[in-house]
């Protein structure tokens, strides 16, 4: 692996269903990940993904592409466009630097609106298991 | 003043002595996995070497409060809340989360945490409404060991509100009127008259636009007037997103329209959707009326054809 190699996209329908399980999984009950008439009366369009369920899955797509041996180290996003329902964030990331067995991906997720995403993975990948997609 | 009173409560806790509701624990796990479609084996095969661990990026997720609220939360925390809802920042969004993730979390751990407001930001504007950032800085224990750190960033905002089509009949806002002077009265003149006047120096023969007092190229004062073809060509071309001006509907193109005889007007194109314009598209002028007092020059790709009156 080298700084510049790209990872396959991966691409994620923004369901209803998907912005209401992730903001419960985590836990998170803001109205605005639920509730569409409260998230109008605050100046949304509709509901949208809380952050903490982009968190996931931008850990998602590292260890969906370097295996369940990858270890994440350091997660950081900056939200930007929000992820609303009926929408789909393409994941794209891109190796930033590889420093013995740890490297940074920089990761960023579009939707319609722009990028819903921006940020920076650190991952230490085992030295013995094939660095790989899992299929 | 507000600002003051905020950034007072950098440095103060955000949370103390805060306990995670549930430790760390099979279920949970397998319902973040679930939603977010995460088949990492890691997480759910307790027949791996390892046993399972807790997704990273769960960290958060051990520490929300849910429906019951947090208990942790410091009075430094809700008075600044506080302080920001009574001044109207009502609307809260996350915008950013970093995490680090120092030992991996298993079933049984049991979680505490402690955090501090590191820093509210002056006043923004955003896409959403006007606010203020709030970061905090999140430390997360298990068994006295610190397994994990997580910052923070909210914007706290004032929503704005949105026009809906019903409401903008009688109650729309007008358009900004022109500035009219004694420099540029012969162009507003010449628009009153559905003519696009442009200026000709009488020394050089050089044409001007906008209108101005002297020539560009010359310095000569003295000019009289041509009035456009009105065909022309987008030279250049943005699309405005934000922020959203009273009497004006985002997203709209504006461009940078160069006319036949060379000089180039600023306009909004009209007749074809804002993100079908292009450069390079031909465009006719026209007049548009916003109100009984505002009339503009405009222009109507000519390309898609339809004749249709201009509109936005």
């Amino acid at each position: 692996m080298r700084a510049g190699e790209q990872l396959p996209p991966l691409r994620i329908p923004i369901t209803r269903t998907l912005v209401v399980a992730g903001a419960i999984a985590s836990r998170d009950y803001q109205d605005v990940h639920h509730d569409a008439e409260a998230a109008r009366a605050k100046g949304s369009p509709d509901i949208f993904m809380n952050i903490l369920t982009t968190n996931g899955l931008v850990g998602r797509y590292i260890t969906d592409h370097f295996g369940p041996d990858a270890e994440l180290r350091k997660v950081a996003i900056r939200l930007g466009a929000p992820n609303h329902p009926g929408d789909e964030m393409v994941l794209t990331g891109t190796v930033a630097s590889v420093d013995g067995d740890e490297a940074v991906i920089e990761v960023k997720g579009a939707n319609r609106l722009g990028n819903h995403v921006t940020g920076r993975v650190t991952v230490r990948l085992p030295h013995d298991a094939p660095q790989e997609a899992r299929s | 003043m507000l600002y003051e009173r905020l950034t007072a409560y950098e440095g103060r806790p955000a949370a103390e002595g805060g306990e995670g509701k549930d430790p760390v624990n099979p279920a949970m796990i397998r319902h973040w996995c679930e939603a977010m479609g995460d088949t990492n084996p890691a997480y759910t095969d307790a027949s791996r070497p390892a046993g399972i661990i807790a997704p990273p990026t769960m960290l958060q997720a051990w520490t929300m409060g849910g429906l019951s609220g947090h208990t942790a939360r410091s009075s430094a925390f809700d008075e600044l809340l506080a302080a920001l809802d009574d001044a109207g920042f009502t609307a809260v969004v996350a915008t950013d989360c970093e995490q680090e993730y120092l030992r991996p979390l298993r079933p049984g751990d049991r979680i505490s945490f402690d955090a501090v407001i590191e820093s509210v930001s002056p006043l923004k504007t955003t896409r959403l409404g006007s606010g203020h950032f709030v970061t905090t800085r999140t430390d997360v224990w298990s068994g006295g060991v610190r397994v994990g750190t997580h910052r923070f960033r909210i914007l706290k905002y004032a929503p704005t509100q949105r026009t809906t089509a019903t409401a903008a009949t009688t109650t729309a806002p007008k358009r900004p009127r022109p500035v009219v002077n004694r420099d540029n009265a012969g162009f507003w003149d010449g628009v009153g008259a559905r003519k696009l006047l442009m200026q000709r120096c009488t020394g050089c023969g050089a044409l001007r636009f906008p209108w101005l007092p002297g020539c560009n190229a010359c310095g000569g004062q003295g000019w009289d007037t041509v009035e456009a073809r009105g065909d022309g060509t987008v030279y250049s071309y943005v699309v405005v997103h934000h922020p959203p001006f009273p009497a004006f509907d985002p997203p709209y193109a504006v461009a940078l329209v160069e006319l036949a005889e060379g000089v180039r007007v600023i306009a909004n194109v009209t007749g074809v959707p804002y993100d079908k314009v292009r450069i390079g598209m031909p465009v006719e002028l026209g007049f548009q009326s916003f109100d009984e007092e505002v009339t503009l020059p405009v222009f109507r790709a000519t390309e898609q054809g339809g004749g249709a009156d201009a509109s936005r």
